[in-house]
């Protein structure tokens, strides 16, 4: 059954996955199982996404369906720990640059990976990126940017978190059309990302219990 | 709605959009942003990619052409410059100049010859201090986009609202209407089907409502697709049937497309344009 779900999430058929799950549901299958099926099955995705067999919207498309399976499996598993979520991360474009849609990919993407994420907009100045992970105590820090003048941003950015004395308390993560590992040096960064599901397996990485 | 006519122009050839007149071509080629080649060559200085991308984009149909240098590692104060005067040489074409720094934009306009095109200008209300002055002071016209303080708006409504918030803070200062040339914004429909929908409507209300030229960078539509160009084909003859008078484009991908969207709707007197054009596509 649970092949049979993973199979229609990575083909993308919504209705026989939705359908699965509620037989699954009605049939007392745990739901912690199931959600582990549903990990199995956006790993699938995103590694054909990867590949260039799966296309942006196919990527999209599987997290919606992901969605909508947790919101029917959840309220079953409040009172387990297994609920708990598995990392938290902050989100934000960098000073300067309003580009969004990198941005909310990778949360999407992140929060149907289990991650408990804020998003704190576009155009974000360093300030802000201090006094949201001093409210919000993230482990991994985000920052998105497809301009140049995003590269100042960012190093800007990781300057003030060091400065409030909060960097080795995060893990920074960039990422955007033109960033790259020279890029992440250059502005102090742990880490780029080459594409979303590049920077979701990072934050994976950095964020697994052991 | 029969849009103002925007003129621009270089020392010695000037372009009229919209009036009813054909569509025009803003050919985006000139930009590195994922051109690993024309971005190392800006690094070194060399300026022959970006003359031949001007050539290509002319023989095209293109007829203005956009110029932006900005990319890791290139000094846009010293390559802009250096860019447009490359492209003057091989080309007497109108530049639509495309900047980051305002300062880049200032030594830009300082050197360009005729009445230049600046993309861009947004409501944010840093961008509409430090850019219109430079577009009055030069007499310009610039592309306004419709996004503000709080990032792109989800609705076509606000995108109208912001485009005038535009033109009005340019009423303010002395730059008339037809200088302004407004961007609805198109986003990918590979993260949001809808996208497309919403910037056809706003387009719509704009051209409705203010009769203003219009532009898209139409290409970003395909982003995350495949076979991006028949995406892109498909959607330019809506947006241009909805209002935009001279969208960025690559011209050598979707310039036929646009000569045949205008003489279905009746803005190529004998099909003139459209034969010329695949004359020229077939010869070279």
């Amino acid at each position: 059954m649970f092949d049979k779900l993973i199979d229609a999430v990575t083909n993308m058929k919504e209705n026989e996955a939705l359908s699965l799950t509620q037989e699954l549901l009605d049939n007392n299958a745990d739901p912690v199982q199931l959600l582990d099926a549903c990990t199995r099955a956006m790993e699938i995705v995103g590694k054909k996404f990867e590949s260039g067999v799966y296309f942006l919207p196919e990527l999209m498309m599987a997290g919606e369906i992901l969605k909508q399976i947790s919101g029917k499996v959840k309220p079953m598993i409040q009172d387990q720990a297994e609920g708990e979520k598995v990392g938290r991360v902050i989100m934000g474009t960098v000073l300067g640059d309003i580009h969004d849609i990198g941005k909310d990919i990778v949360i999407f993407l992140l929060e149907v990976n289990g991650f408990e994420v804020y998003d704190i907009g576009i155009d974000v100045p360093p300030e802000k990126f201090v006094a949201e992970i001093k409210a919000f105590k993230p482990q991994v820090v985000g920052m998105s940017g497809l301009l140049t003048l995003a590269f100042d941003s960012m190093k800007d950015t990781v300057t003030a978190i060091s400065d409030a004395g909060l960097r080795e308390d995060v893990k920074i993560i960039i990422g955007g059309g033109q960033m790259s590992d020279k890029i992440s040096a250059y502005a102090g960064a742990d880490a780029c990302a080459k594409d979303a599901m590049d920077g979701i397996n990072i934050i994976k990485e950095w964020t697994r219990k052991v | 709605m029969i849009t103002l006519k925007t003129i621009v122009s270089n020392k010695d050839t000037s372009v009229t959009i919209g009036g009813n007149g054909p569509t025009i071509m803003i050919g985006e080629r000139i930009n590195p942003t994922g051109k690993k080649k024309l971005a190392d060559a800006l690094r070194k200085g060399d300026m022959d990619a970006v003359k031949a991308e001007a050539k290509a984009q002319i023989a095209a149909g293109a007829q203005i052409l956009d110029v932006n240098v900005v990319t890791e590692d290139v000094n846009e104060m010293d390559i802009l410059p250096r860019a447009i005067a490359a492209i003057l040489e091989v080309a007497d074409i109108p530049l639509c100049i495309d900047v980051n720094n305002p300062n880049a934009l200032k030594k830009a306009l300082d050197l360009y010859p005729g009445k230049a095109l600046v993309n861009s200008v947004s409501a944010e209300k840093r961008s509409l201090e430090e850019v219109l002055p430079l577009v009055k002071e030069y007499n310009a016209a610039v592309i306004g986009l419709a996004l503000d303080d709080d990032g792109i708006p989800k609705t076509a409504e606000k995108r109208l609202e912001i485009a005038c918030r535009i033109i009005d803070a340019a009423k303010a200062i002395g730059i008339p209407k037809e200088d302004i040339i407004i961007d609805s914004l198109s986003l990918a429909l590979g993260s949001d089907d809808q996208a497309a929908a919403v910037t056809l409507d706003s387009v719509r209300m704009i051209n409705e409502a203010l009769g203003v030229n219009q532009t898209l960078g139409a290409s970003n539509v395909s982003f995350g697709l495949p076979n991006r160009i028949e995406v892109n084909k498909a959607f330019l003859p809506l947006a241009i049937s909805a209002g935009v008078t001279c969208p960025t484009v690559n011209p050598l991908h979707v310039g036929a497309t646009i000569m045949a969207t205008d003489l279905i709707l009746g803005r190529d007197r004998f099909s003139m344009r459209y034969i010329t054009d695949y004359r020229n596509r077939n010869s070279s």
